[in-house]
């Protein structure tokens, strides 16, 4: 299988949207092993001036990852999921995710390189939250590096 | 409780920390993440696709890392940006019944850098699993009051 190197410079506009619940922030907190009480319980995360319960810092990768979904799985991809290994990942908050937003994804394929029999690809999403009315505002920039590894990789 | 930007200079420790990780713990990071990878739960999937065994979600090691930082820092949300690269996977054997950790990840961090402007910190991570690291260039960066 060979990975179409015309993904380069291809994007996915934003589709579902992700409504974040506090539930799915607590679970996602335990989840990382994460017991900060800003994640679990609503009057710490208003007193250190949040409006809700504050994701952790990996968070977004349920929706980058989600955007992400739609490359791997385009027919046009040429991509194997059970050889994809991450290589590298980041995310830049613009402002913390927290529970109550309602986030929507682009997602942008900045890289395509041949690597042996198979590629590294860099994906970028950008997340945003839906505002009242038409607006919205950006949350988060996530980037993230896979190795689909070739035969014999 | 929280660190203040003048009381830090560069190469202080922020601390260490333990992780222990079982393969249960892989399945509930698997169903809060939605990455069903087989290759982080099933053990001939991932010996199928040449890996040694089951291995840890990279999210799973940098999204438990960093909250060395985020208890460090008093706030979560004072986490602004976190990169790292993945090098090594994080082997998790089947300890399921025994109470035992499959697998054990330390963490520790120091103040990397320091930019006044913006009154931030740069936490560099050190991740080690089995003698070595399995994450490089795990950098967090932190807004202090």
């Amino acid at each position: 299988m060979t990975i179409n190197p015309d993904l380069q410079g291809r994007s996915y506009p934003a589709a579902e949207v992700y409504d974040v619940g506090r539930e799915k922030i607590r679970e996602f907190a335990r989840a990382v092993k994460a017991t900060h009480p800003a994640h679990f319980d609503v009057d710490a995360a208003r007193g250190l001036g949040h409006p809700d319960l504050v994701a952790p810092p990996t968070f977004a990768i349920i929706i980058a990852q989600r955007a992400d979904a739609q490359l791997i799985e385009d027919p046009e991809a040429g991509i194997d999921f059970s050889r994809v290994v991450h290589a590298d990942q980041r995310f830049t908050h613009h402002r913390p995710i927290f529970a109550g937003d309602r986030l929507v994804a682009e997602l942008h394929v900045d890289g395509v390189r041949a690597m042996g029999g198979g590629a590294m690809i860099t994906t970028r999403s950008e997340i945003f939250a839906l505002k009242d009315g038409d607006g919205r505002e950006p949350v988060s920039t996530t980037k993230s590096s896979i190795l689909v590894r070739g035969e014999g990789q | 409780m929280s660190p203040t930007f003048e009381e830090l200079s560069v190469g202080q420790d922020i601390g260490s920390r333990s992780i222990e990780v079982t393969r249960q713990d892989l399945v509930k990071y698997a169903g809060a993440s939605g990455d069903f990878n087989p290759i982080h739960w099933n053990e001939a999937f991932a010996t199928g696709v040449e890996l040694p065994g089951v291995i840890a979600h990279g999210m799973f090691t940098m999204g438990a890392a960093v909250e060395l930082v985020s208890d460090w820092a008093g706030d979560p949300a004072a986490v602004v940006d976190y990169q790292t690269r993945f090098t090594k996977p994080v082997l998790v054997t089947d300890t399921t019944g025994t109470g035992d950790a499959g697998a054990v990840i330390d963490v520790s961090g120091a103040v990397g850098a320091l930019d006044a402007d913006v009154r931030t910190a740069r936490v560099d991570l050190t991740v080690v699993f089995d003698g070595q690291k399995v994450l490089v260039k795990a950098q967090a960066l932190v807004r202090l009051a």
